[in-house]
């Protein structure tokens, strides 16, 4: 190891810098309107480092502990176009704050740099190191409203996330006890060596793999750990929430991915097992996040079981990957573009509601009513998010879709994808409700809703990508088989 | 490369809308020319295609006006546009109707901006589906035209429009659910997503059984088109439709589920429909008896067209899986003259209701006297809807029955058949019935200022009627191009 290898971390430690310097200069100035600047700033130098590195040879640095990989670089471009579009939202958002505010924007840049580690780990301690940054830092903006709610999404949050993190833990090191390593690829060279029946022979080291698999789970919120998202979502602030569904969850599937198909998924035997695990889960998460979400009253609560169902379809591409391990190509590039679909779609949707349910002081659907007079722009973009979450064209979604239930198809789990569209249907009859108050009823006010100019700016971006993933997906199916090559292929 | 007329025609409602949406503070007037100049600049150009198209011999199974760019290479999709005789008449069935649609809705008053923007991306989707020939594009298009339609329903709509509206999208959400797994197999087994060069799929080795894929395709179109007992949606959402909307539902929509069927039901499995043809057509023939019965007994004027859509649709199912030439034929045909004559007949029916306010039935009554061009321009309608020699209906039905009757390939054919012409009969009856009670008997009070058919409702209304006739007097001009496209298909089955 050299001193040199840190420059393989510029993005992580620019942004980190541009953290620090937020809460310096937060003592000084009044106008909190140049921190957010600052931390935009320093989202987009991060962004240009990560641009710059891609498409080079994949290196590991640190004795193995993080790689620099276009998969990487792939999730640390989505997590900063994610959390600076977070930061330009959060401006209609933060007024609701009176203090604190430097603190806000340098623990979302925190965060960010923990996911961004996140994604890079290929090595147990290096993983759960940077899974307590982001956590952590999560856990205090859940509670930043101070209110009765928001207080109660944190503690949630920071009480089941401990465990989760605790059974992490101790999955770690049970397989680290049984194989004496720490860094995934010596582990899956451990497990290749191992005679006869391999991982099934040693019931200790399964236990711990099904322990990461449980302590994964949480963060990405597949059943059966999928029980904190609608209170966390509810009363986080809304902003926050959108950060939570989006870049949190991307971060816990490119570790997922990482863990348990780079690393441990290379004999072909055990990959099969997972595969069959993650469509079952899969088939489970999807229908609990729909059926539940059609009882919802509160928006940001039907959201969260949203994103439950979202992680379901997204799951489908994890068991795809994982009936075919190494020869699918449909698969693991269908859930990276899925990612990215579900990213813009998901932060576009909640962009939205921040900017109407300041307004209305409410994040009941009832209270939506009549939007489309109101706030006809901002209805016609949530409309068309809601649009791409079902999965109608002209939108991600849809393309989405097809893409990664394809690969499904293509390795034999057609039941699945059935399961799937099944699910589709269902959900939209909710996201449907939501659009049918807003155009139809008659609104209770005729005031406005204003917007900031930052606010607009954010969600006309997201509305372009939803719109461009749709129609024209090409260069963006580009983007995710390059990073997607690091997946065995 | 030549002009993109297909793109233009799908399109051009396209630019049509996003024209609209960009107009500032525009007023009524603006919103109705710019999308008629839109629709109309569409229909001309459709019309120019049929000009232009080969009907030489050696123009059979060939498509024309192709265009073909690769879009989402990782999946083999292609932007793959084209028509042969099969798509032909039905494009220009829905640019006629995109025309008159909006002429229907000269009177919209409310929020008429968003609706001509959801009315035209309803059209350009429709044509989208017509004339697309990848897989996954017709897909999308198939789901794009969901969202207008939703919001045409559940906005502008009457009755309990919010519960038709979204019992239509779930209905047709389930079809097309179970259509994009039969395409993802249908994909897999072959590796091509190319409606032409799928025709007649031989396989060693399918994904899953070929039946299997052929009914998840059927079960969208059945219900699209629809087939009883799948049709449940179809009275709901055109009672509650806006009138314009019900046109275009009734006229083009449920010809998307006809032309699936045909194009991707029985030209890329011919021998699973050969197989299956007996039990379709017997549900063709229940579906013509139980929607002509159901139309009997309707209060509404409204639902009552509804209803005779199930039926007539029945003769469509029937005629395409005779499996002859003729009858398919036929079918395509019926499927053009449904589309006009239905789309006439609930034009009619909203100038009735806007003029007399009234849609039931038992409270309707003499307003021939009132409204004495509507009272014939109806009459045209019914007439053509029962199969009177000379209009449109006449030269479908019989072309379909006729193929249908000398079918050889489908056991007990006949009798269906023969049960089908009976829904004639029932036809007569409910159609002439419903003219009877909404315009003859004694003129009623309360209708004695009710205004007679207004100057754009006459440009509406004859257009049809003019189209009718054409059609009825002069059947080949269709004919000739349809058999161009099912000649390739039938010669699939006699394999």
């Amino acid at each position: 190891m050299s001193i040199s290898e840190f420059r393989f971390l510029a993005p992580e430690l620019n942004l980190l810098g541009f953290a620090l310097l937020v809460i310096l200069i937060d003592l000084f100035v009044k106008q909190k309107k140049v921190l957010a600047g600052l931390s935009i700033a320093g989202l987009v130098v991060s962004a240009g480092f990560t641009v710059v590195m891609w498409g080079m040879p994949a290196t590991d640095i640190f004795y193995r502990m993080l790689a620099i990989d276009n998969f990487a670089l792939f999730f640390k471009l989505l997590l900063l176009a994610a959390a600076a579009l977070i930061i330009l939202a959060s401006q209609d958002y933060v007024s609701k704050f009176d203090r604190f505010q430097g603190e806000y924007y340098a623990l979302v840049l925190i965060s960010a740099v923990g996911m961004m580690l996140l994604v890079a780990a290929t090595d147990l301690i290096a993983i759960y190191v940077a899974l307590e940054l982001s956590g952590i830092s999560l856990y205090v903006l859940a509670t930043f409203l101070k209110d009765k709610k928001s207080t109660e999404a944190g503690l949630k949050y920071l009480l089941l996330g401990a465990v989760a993190s605790a059974v992490l833990l101790y999955g770690m090191a049970l397989v680290f006890g049984f194989t004496g390593r720490t860094c995934l690829m010596c582990i899956a060279e451990y497990v290749q060596g191992m005679p006869g029946a391999g991982l099934l022979s040693n019931p200790a080291l399964l236990l711990g793999m099904v322990l990461l698999a449980a302590g994964f789970g949480f963060k990405i919120a597949c059943f059966p750990f999928q029980m904190w998202v609608p209170d966390v979502y509810e009363g986080a602030p809304t902003p926050i929430t959108a950060y939570l569904s989006v870049a949190s969850k991307a971060a816990g599937f490119a570790v997922v991915l990482r863990v348990f198909f780079v690393a441990l998924g290379s004999p072909e035997w055990i990959s099969l097992n997972w595969g069959i695990l993650f469509a079952v889960l899969s088939a489970i998460t999807m229908t609990v996040g729909n059926v539940v979400a059609i009882l919802q009253s509160n928006i940001k609560r039907m959201l969260g079981y949203s994103s439950i169902a979202q992680a379901g379809y997204l799951m489908v591409g994890l068991a795809t990957i994982g009936m075919a391990i190494g020869n699918d190509a449909l698969g693991q590039s269908g859930l990276l573009f899925f990612i990215m679909s579900y990213a813009v779609t998901n932060l576009g949707a909640f962009i939205a509601i921040i900017a109407i349910s300041n307004k209305i002081k409410s994040d009941e659907i009832d209270d939506y009513t009549g939007m489309g007079k109101r706030a006809p722009l901002l209805a016609l973009a949530l409309t068309f998010c809601l649009i791409s979450l079902i999965g109608l064209p002209p939108t991600a979604g849809l393309i989405a879709k097809i893409y990664i239930f394809s690969g499904a198809v293509q390795h034999g789990l057609l039941w699945l994808v059935i399961v799937a569209v099944i699910n589709s249907c269902i959900s939209a009859f909710y996201y449907l409700r939501v659009v049918k108050v807003m155009w139809t009823g008659e609104p209770a006010s005729k005031v406005k809703v204003p917007s900031s100019w930052a606010l607009r700016i954010a969600l006309a971006l997201c509305c372009l990508f939803v719109l461009l993933l749709g129609v024209i997906p090409g260069g963006f199916v580009g983007i995710a088989e390059a990073a997607a090559r690091i997946l065995g292929s | 490369m030549n002009f993109p007329y297909l793109s233009a025609i799908v399109f051009l409602p396209v630019v049509g809308l996003i024209v609209i949406a960009l107009l500032p503070k525009p007023d009524q007037k603006t919103i109705k020319f710019t999308a008629l100049i839109f629709a109309l600049a569409s229909f001309v150009l459709s019309i120019a295609v049929f000009c232009l198209f080969d009907r030489s011999g050696g123009a059979v199974g060939q498509i024309q006006f192709e265009e073909k760019i690769s879009w989402i290479s990782a999946i083999n999709a292609f932007y793959h546009l084209g028509v042969d005789g099969l798509s032909l008449p039905l494009m220009i069935l829905m640019t006629f109707l995109g025309v008159l649609a909006v002429l229907v809705s000269w009177n919209i008053q409310l929020r008429p901006k968003e609706y001509f923007i959801w009315l035209l991306l309803l059209e350009a989707s429709i044509l989208g589906v017509f004339c697309s020939l990848d897989m996954v594009l017709f897909f999308l298009f198939w789901e794009l035209e969901l969202i207008p339609m939703y919001f045409l329903i559940s906005v502008w709509g009457g009755g309990r429009k919010e519960y038709s509206a979204i019992k239509y999208v779930i209905y047709t959400l389930v079809g097309s659910a179970m259509m994009l797994a039969g395409i993802l197999s249908i994909y897999f087994t072959t590796g091509s997503l190319n409606m032409m060069e799928l025709a007649g799929l031989e396989t060693a080795r399918p994904f899953i059984p070929l039946a299997a894929m052929f009914f998840l395709m059927l079960i969208g179109f059945a219900i699209k088109l629809p087939v009883f007992p799948l049709h449940t949606w179809l009275p709901d959402a055109h009672t509650d439709a806006p009138t314009a909307a019900s046109v275009v539902l009734a006229g083009a929509l449920l010809k998307m589920g006809g032309y699936g069927m045909i194009r991707l039901c029985v030209s890329i499995f011919p021998a699973v429909a050969l197989q299956y043809a007996p039990l379709l057509t017997a549900l063709a023939a229940v579906s013509v008896l139980y929607g002509a019965a159901v139309t009997l007994r309707q209060k509404d004027l409204k639902r009552l067209i509804a209803y005779s859509s199930v039926s007539h649709m029945g003769y469509v199912l029937l005629g395409i899986f005779a499996l002859s030439q003729v009858s398919m034929n036929g079918a395509v045909l019926q499927m053009f003259s449904h589309g006009i004559i239905t789309g006439l007949l609930f034009a009619m029916v909203g100038v009735v209701y806007d003029k007399a306010h009234e849609r039931n039935l038992d409270n309707l009554g003499g307003l021939a006297r009132q409204m004495p061009v509507a009272v014939v321009v109806f009459s045209i309608a019914g007439l053509a809807s029962l199969g009177l020699p000379g209009t449109s209906g006449f030269a479908a039905e019989f072309i379909t029955f006729v193929g249908s009757y000398s079918s050889t390939v489908v056991e007990g054919i006949r009798l269906y058949t023969i049960l089908g012409v009976f829904g004639v009969v029932l036809t007569a009856g409910y159609i002439l019935w419903m003219l009877q009670r909404v315009f003859y008997g004694p003129p009623l009070d309360k209708y004695n200022d009710v205004p007679d058919v207004s100057n754009v409702e006459k440009i509406c209304t004859f257009s049809f009627v003019a189209a009718i006739m054409l059609v009825g007097l002069y059947p080949a001009i269709l004919t000739d191009v349809i058999k161009l496209g099912v000649e390739p298909i039938i010669r699939l089955i006699g394999l």
